[in-house]
């Protein structure tokens, strides 16, 4: 819905004429929707924001929200959907900060009774609507991103490479193994593997829920892309269901070793490099 | 195929992408979970699951997955639904043969989901899709 110019003064006027009603009445209803979970002084000067930067559009006849003229309400749209997206507010708590102008007009409109009152409110009325929309739009925008950024960092978080011990390196591989993270676990696996001269890797997958072709394949591959580089590897976390499910399948892991936990596994390792386990010292004292 | 009883609703779940493959298997194991089949099952009825939700995905370029609780009168089971509407599988046998892919896949993956269940149904046509139901009953 679009203002004419008239309108959008009329509006300017209105926010201008009564501005210290306005502000008081909306900051007011935005703080009991938002129930104190915003310091007033914030709050305040995010609606003095909106405020002026509305007055500013409707004088300078913005016809709706697309227009050039709002370009400045819309930074400000978005500013406020940021803040709040971020601050961990609901969509719908965001844009009632918006909505609320309504209510405010409602009040301010109700004691006038101009000729043109009823259509300038519906008028007023659409231009708030296209805000919330514009708000709600942001917000999901910022939410968005926000996820994005997280399933990255959570790429970064989940795949460590540890050393064990002198010469063995560990994966640790949790959750869905996919083709994204298998590629970040080679590479971080084989790096670490040049970087500490290890010749021994394990690949623990205690933690993957379930070992279909596409998680072997991708495992296979890091074990012949370690081998390629001259360190040995071994699977280790195979759990007795997950054991059936690969016999089943018909997945063949040819010569690798595979252990059914990391102890073994590590013990395994350390039997091959002659490193004397505990258990053995004490038989032999 | 056995007659089953449908317990409850079915649930269904678009395929369009990996992440979709991440939820039939969560969906997969929920509904195991509640039809009481044990460990060993549930891993090979998901294992099954996501195998052919992949396929669904690379070989037939999308399509629906519908999980369903199934009861026979002495045990119950779960009973998965895949169909696509891609270019279909031109030799069946052939596409069950272990080792056998055009994807660059293991080949495993439709013969293993074959082992991995009770009942495997499987209907295609050049051209118009493919239908994959497989049942898992508790033991």
């Amino acid at each position: 819905m679009a203002l004419s110019t008239e309108e959008g003064n009329r509006l300017a006027g209105l926010l201008t004429g009564h501005a210290e009603r306005v502000m008081q009445r909306w900051t007011e209803i935005v703080a009991a929707s938002l129930r104190g979970r915003l310091s007033q002084g914030e709050l305040r000067r995010q609606v003095q924001e909106l405020h002026s930067s509305m007055i500013t559009a409707g004088e300078q006849g913005a016809v709706d929200l697309d227009s050039e003229q709002a370009t400045e309400l819309r930074a400000v749209l978005s500013e406020l959907s940021r803040g709040r997206a971020r601050q961990g507010f609901s969509a719908s708590e965001t844009a009632v900060s918006v909505f609320a102008l309504k209510e405010v007009l409602l009040e301010l409109m109700e004691d006038e009774d101009g000729p043109h009152t009823l259509r300038d409110y519906v008028a007023f009325s659409g231009l708030i609507d296209q805000m919330g929309l514009f708000t709600f739009e942001s917000f999901v925008r910022t939410r968005e991103s926000l996820i994005a950024d997280q399933a990255e960092q959570l790429l970064e978080l989940s795949t460590p490479v540890v050393k064990l011990w002198e010469g063995v390196v560990a994966v640790p591989l949790v959750g869905t193994l996919d083709s994204a993270r298998a590629q970040v676990v080679m590479e971080r696996l084989l790096q670490t593997l040049v970087d500490t001269g290890s010749p021994y890797a394990i690949i623990d997958i205690t933690g993957v829920p379930a070992v279909d072709t596409q998680v072997a394949q991708h495992i296979l591959k890091t074990v012949v892309a370690a081998r390629l580089m001259g360190a040995d590897c071994i699977i280790s976390g195979i759990r007795p269901q997950i054991a059936q499910t690969i016999v089943a399948l018909g997945i063949e892991f040819g010569d690798i070793a595979t252990k059914a936990s990391l102890a073994d596994a590590l013990r395994h390792v350390l039997r091959l490099t002659g490193v004397e386990t505990g258990r053995r010292q004490r038989r032999e004292a | 195929m056995t007659a089953g009883v449908d317990l409850g609703q079915p649930q269904a779940q678009a395929i369009r992408s990996d992440e979709d493959v991440v939820r039939v298997r969560q969906l997969v194991r929920t509904v195991s979970v509640a039809v009481k089949l044990s460990l060993v099952d549930q891993t090979k009825v998901v294992t099954a699951a996501s195998e052919l939700a992949r396929n669904t995905l690379v070989y037939g370029g999308g399509g629906m997955v519908e999980v369903a609780t199934v009861d026979n009168g002495r045990r119950r089971g779960v009973r998965i639904v895949f169909a696509d509407s891609g270019p279909g599988i031109v030799d069946l046998d052939l596409a069950l043969t272990d080792g056998y892919t055009t994807g660059g896949g293991l080949g495993l993956g439709l013969s293993g989901a074959r082992r991995l269940v009770d009942e495997f149904d499987i209907q295609t046509a050049v051209g118009e899709g493919t239908r994959i139901t497989v049942t898992k009953w508790s033991r």
